[in-house]
């Protein structure tokens, strides 16, 4: 199926407010993709695993994207279908100040893990997910180290975060007191 | 090494901490292990140890400059994650690669999937027990080396792959020294079945043990090998025809459960044994077909500032299964954001479901099958 016929399917069987704001396959986006209202997206993927003929066994990757200047975070969501081999990208716009959406690790176990590194390093909270806790960080890491503001702290558990320039550091200066010693 | 942590008297149950430094960890991954004395009862994975935001640095890096980077991800098998970016951007540019590039670059991706299945298995076969095996495939992965030295000037971290093309051309003679190292493979590999995997022993110790089905396997987005090896006939050089993949003939190698279930620990092993040999036949096919395309036109037409807009998602099929690249451009020389999916992310998020019900020894076991490799998981 097409990207095309399968926004009609989802349309006509899930209604506009679910799924709108279609982008076919073009120069800037390389890969067809539509936009899912956050709180129906468990709906959408459960529609999209079961339906015969759409049949997208397999969530290939969930993506977190930060774009402070439209004051969203955006999940993305590739999924591929290994029998019917066709594809679709599906994005979910949250709230930059709020990013809270239900996970779906009910339709498909892999998003487990996945919404737990989204969780980590955006910040993105899955209602309903099993275990969200930080997969790649320390549990006491503050902040989320993807989204554009992050500054990162000077230390952590008194562990340096920058270290001088090796360049610098080949320079040897003799201190001033022992140079006029010697 | 293993260290009991924690007792609680009124319950058999004990909690075990499994790593970071355990050998059979494959560089740097914890486990922290409930157990009734011999048989877990979960096993939760704690990674992150070897996480160097691999993505942030993409973020800040151009994108040619960031190629170098990408070997990190994964180590043993870097050609994959060069094509991986290089096809992302490409697909993101709109930029052809010229026929000689594509088939140099399956040339390499090639040498490098034996070279890291070589690893996989000899490394598999020591976890539980068999060292012999490993020399064995460390020899092999030794001239696999030495080609790939001679073709891009390192070992390991190999940066061969450019946007639009590939670095070097074949160096004089290297194809006949190709040739010459597949003639000596290929016996060595029947050498290598007849010691460990059609061993007695050796069944008898993977056979049924830890079975994910194929349904499993699919719901948790398994990949590459450990995806065929469940039953399901799926590999993206055929499903997606990329590069010059549909040119050259090769099968699929899927488990079937040969001496036990499909889906156990053996047929791990043995998918990736005969996926060298497919391997092997690609390679021979390509390093005749190259000759058919001229010489030095091994890099595209490229825009003399990269500053694209857009967003592209583009796969390979790496050592470890699907490997995904998702890369968004802002019209900036830096990308907006890159992401890499890789296979044993998501192999590792299996383990804590299948744990329950394993005997300690089989989670090793478990572990080495999925040829999980530390710095692809946290990347």
């Amino acid at each position: 199926m097409t990207p095309e016929d399968i926004h009609e399917k989802l349309k006509t069987e899930l209604g506009e407010e679910a799924v709108f704001d279609f982008h076919p396959v073009s120069t800037k986006d390389r890969d067809a993709w539509l936009q899912v209202a956050p709180f129906e997206i468990e709906r959408v993927c459960e529609y999209l695993k079961t339906t015969k003929g759409l049949s997208f066994d397999y969530l290939e990757c969930i993506t977190g994207v930060d774009y402070p200047d439209l004051k969203k975070i955006v999940v993305v969501y590739h999924l591929y279908s290994l029998t019917q081999k066709h594809r679709i990208v599906l994005k979910v716009f949250l709230d930059r100040e709020d990013p809270t959406m239900p996970s779906i690790v009910n339709v498909w176990s892999a998003a487990n893990w996945q919404e737990r590194e989204c969780f980590d390093l955006l910040g993105v909270l899955f209602e309903g997910h099993p275990d969200l806790r930080r997969l790649l960080l320390p549990d006491d890491w503050e902040g989320h180290p993807l989204r554009k503001d992050y500054e990162e702290k000077e230390e952590y558990h008194g562990i340096p975060t920058v270290r001088p320039n090796p360049i610098d550091l080949f320079k040897i200066q003799i201190p001033a007191k022992e140079a006029k010693a010697s | 090494m293993s260290e009991v942590i924690f007792t609680n008297e009124m319950d058999e149950e004990m909690t075990l901490n499994m790593g970071p430094h355990h050998p059979s960890t494959h560089g740097v991954l914890r486990f922290i292990v409930s157990s009734d004395g011999e048989i877990i009862r979960k096993a939760v994975p704690d990674v992150g140890y070897l996480h160097r935001s691999i993505e942030k640095i993409g973020e800040r890096n151009t994108y040619p400059g960031y190629m170098p980077y990408t070997d990190r991800v994964d180590y043993v098998a870097a050609m994959f994650a060069n094509e991986c970016w290089a096809s992302a951007c490409e697909k993101l540019m709109g930029i052809t690669v010229p026929k000689r590039a594509q088939y140099l670059r399956v040339i390499s991706c090639e040498l490098n999937r034996i070279s890291s299945h070589m690893v996989a298995l000899g490394a598999m076969a020591m976890d539980i027990g068999a060292t012999t095996p490993f020399p064995w495939t460390l020899r092999e992965r030794e001239r696999v080396n030495d080609l790939v030295e001679e073709l891009c000037g390192a070992r390991l971290t190999y940066n061969y792959h450019r946007i639009g093309g590939v670095s070097f051309d074949v160096p004089k003679g290297w194809i006949d020294k190709a040739n010459h190292f597949l003639d000596l493979f290929d016996p060595a590999m029947e050498e290598f079945d007849r010691l460990i995997t059609l061993n007695d022993i050796f069944i008898k110790r993977l056979a049924n043990v830890a079975v994910i089905t194929a349904e499993e396997a699919v719901d948790w987005g398994l990949v590459g090998p450990n995806l065929r090896a469940s039953g399901v006939d799926w590999d993206l050089r055929k499903a997606d025809n990329y590069s010059v993949y549909s040119e050259l003939d090769f099968d699929v190698p899927v488990g079937k459960g040969q001496h036990g279930t499909v889906g156990d620990c053996w047929d791990r092993f043995d998918v990736r044994v005969k996926e060298c040999r497919e391997s092997s036949k690609i390679l021979r096919q390509a390093l005749k077909k190259i000759d058919e395309h001229p010489e030095d036109d091994i890099l595209g037409k490229l825009p003399k500032k990269l500053k694209p807009e857009g967003e592209a998602y583009a796969r390979v099929e790496s050592a470890r299964g699907d490997m995904g690249c998702y890369v968004i451009g802002a019209g900036k020389e830096e990308p907006y954001r890159c992401r890499f999916r890789t296979g044993s992310f998501t192999a590792m998020g299996i383990i804590e479901a299948k744990s329950p019900g394993l005997f300690l020894a089989d989670l090793v076991a478990l572990i080495a099958s999925l040829d999980v490799v530390a710095p692809e998981i946290d990347r």
